[in-house]
């Protein structure tokens, strides 16, 4: 027993000392590349997460490593002149690797679960759609959502307040409407940069799912159903857009570049495309946080068994309609 | 049967499901272009514009699918209509192209396709009128869009009364909307170009059969150094 007694010592430094080295390497070295970067709060967030779990499971990693490596080598049987000289019946009973592995591994489990609820709440979703009515949702959110919807929202430059943009997904482009200029609605995705984005996804079709990715947002894009997620913009710079739900033979094709810029530089954009867009605002349908595709005109809609007289909204969503 | 005559079969037969295997790999990494490739990049003298003329039609009325809606392209060596819609353009040239629209329209499912986005001054021409916005809640509505969703282009093409040509290729006497525009084509490589109506009569949201098949509502523009 004393030899294996040394063995345990002898694995206990050594991986106290790689997971320590380890921890430290990962956390300073690579922790602050990993993605989705630091575009957001949730992109932050999302990748101190991941680096917290990295922590704990890399000295994990390393200890089955090591403990690899002394079974293949130091005790093998052959060197020991003997078969199973440390598991099987010499293993069995022994109380403080029994204790010790149940302790640490309930620990583990019961921190990260605590810990990833917390996160969850705290980054208000975390950047994921929450549904149509969000558990968490940042200050300011249902004021600034409620004012959208009737058409009185506002925002401006260090206003601090919430920008809400409507995500319009269809085969296969996304759209964005800006519904506190005016309900514009454009093909470009430009944000504020430090204001917090109420995203509203939806869909005039099929499902989809809006996926920011460098923002740490991704919410499904459901026909009828509006889709809230919430994230703020702390970086400057460009993002990528992608459907990330299979939609059809172009959905490889579904992608679009975004940016961040300076709030002053948002507010110079979104005033001139409201104005530049102004004709063809007028003829969208008024501002709501989904659509009935019929409602939105629905060319080439829904036809039954190649008939020519489409569904009516009620046979397709019941008697759900929009408010 | 001998041994070595089993192996030979065991051989045989691996050689057989190999070449299998590298078949079917090969014909998905490249299934080929149905209709083919039409090559503008020497119709036009070194530096002038490609001169690209499709049609529109609501029914093909030939091939598998005789009554999907479908693009027809006007071949640059033969002048003739042809069904193919990847089209091979030379790099950083201006393009000028013209649609005759010979289908039906309906009110856009998102009217932001009504605008015209990314041509050359984000304008087109209607039947030789300049237009950068159509409503399609009015008239015949609209009954396509050229687009090309890499590039931020996208054209409506505005719809004619009824479906006055019964198949392609459309003569010109039939009823049907010219509309013009032009844009520039990027840097080599391979741009997707579709419709953004759902114009896909009989299928779930208008957007299977001819809008999911290529060689119809859409295909592959390959732009090439010239």
């Amino acid at each position: 027993m004393g030899g294996e007694e040394n063995d345990f010592r002898r694995i206990l430094f050594i991986w106290v000392v790689l997971s320590v080295a380890g921890d430290l390497l990962y956390w300073f070295l690579v922790g602050p590349h990993v993605p989705p970067g630091r575009m957001t709060t949730t992109a932050k967030d999302n990748q101190f997460d991941f680096n917290v779990l990295m922590v704990i499971a890399l000295p994990v990693m390393l200890g089955v490593w090591e403990w690899m490596g002394f079974a293949a080598i130091r005790w093998n049987a052959r060197r020991q002149d003997k078969s199973e000289s440390v598991g099987g019946p010499t293993a069995a009973g022994n109380k403080r690797a029994e204790v010790s592995w149940i302790v640490i591994t309930t620990v583990a489990v019961l921190f990260l679960a605590v810990f990833g609820i917390v996160a969850l709440y705290a980054g208000n979703g975390s950047g994921g759609g929450e549904g149509p009515n969000p558990i968490q949702q940042p200050a300011g959110a249902i004021a600034a959502e409620t004012a959208a919807l009737a058409g009185t929202g506002s925002w401006s430059p260090n206003s601090n307040e919430v920008l809400p943009v409507q995500v319009i997904a269809q085969q296969w482009k996304f759209t964005y409407r800006y519904p506190t200029f005016g309900g514009f609605e454009s093909t470009d995705l430009i944000l504020p940069v430090n204001t917090e984005i109420a995203f509203n996804v939806t869909s005039l079709d099929v499902i989809h799912s809006f996926w920011a990715y460098q923002l740490e947002v991704k919410a499904d894009a459901n026909a009828m159903e509006n889709n809230v997620a919430f994230t703020k913009t702390v970086q400057l710079g460009t993002f990528e857009v992608r459907c990330s739900e299979l939609c059809g033979i172009w959905h490889g094709a579904m992608f679009n570049p975004g940016k961040v810029v300076s709030e002053s530089a948002f507010m110079t954009w979104a005033s001139s495309t409201e104005s530049k867009n102004a004709t063809n605002t007028a003829d969208l349908p008024p501002f709501a946080w989904t659509y009935v595709p019929d409602a939105n005109g629905a060319a080439g809609g829904y036809y039954p068994d190649g008939g020519v007289t489409p569904y009516s909204t009620v046979e397709i969503y019941g008697s759900k309609q929009p408010s | 049967m001998s041994k070595g005559g089993r192996l030979a079969t065991v051989l045989g037969l691996f050689l057989v499901a190999v070449g299998l295997i590298v078949w079917a790999v090969a014909s998905l990494l490249n299934p080929g272009v149905p209709g083919g490739v039409v090559d503008f990049t020497n119709a036009q003298a070194a530096g002038q514009p490609v001169q690209l003329n499709v049609q529109t039609v609501g029914s093909i009325g030939f091939g598998a699918h005789p009554s999907w809606v479908s693009y027809l392209v006007k071949d640059p060596k033969s002048g003739q209509w042809i069904h193919a819609t990847s089209w091979k353009l030379p790099a950083h040239t201006l393009v000028q192209m013209t649609v005759d629209q010979y289908d039906s329209g309906s009110p856009l499912r998102n009217q932001e396709w009504g605008q015209v986005l990314g041509t050359i001054g984000s304008t087109a021409t209607l039947n030789g009128t300049s237009f950068s916005v159509y409503n399609s809640n009015t008239g015949n509505g609209v009954g396509h869009t050229f687009a090309i969703p890499t590039l931020n282009i996208s054209v409506p093409l505005v719809g004619v009364s009824g479906n006055p040509c019964a198949s392609a290729p459309c003569h010109f006497n039939s009823p049907h909307n010219v509309e013009t525009f032009s844009f520039k084509t990027p840097g080599p490589g391979s741009y997707n170009w579709q419709c953004f109506v759902p114009c896909a009569l009989g299928y779930l949201f208008g957007n299977g059969g001819a809008m999911s098949t290529q060689n119809y509502m859409g295909g592959e523009l390959e732009v090439v150094n010239s």
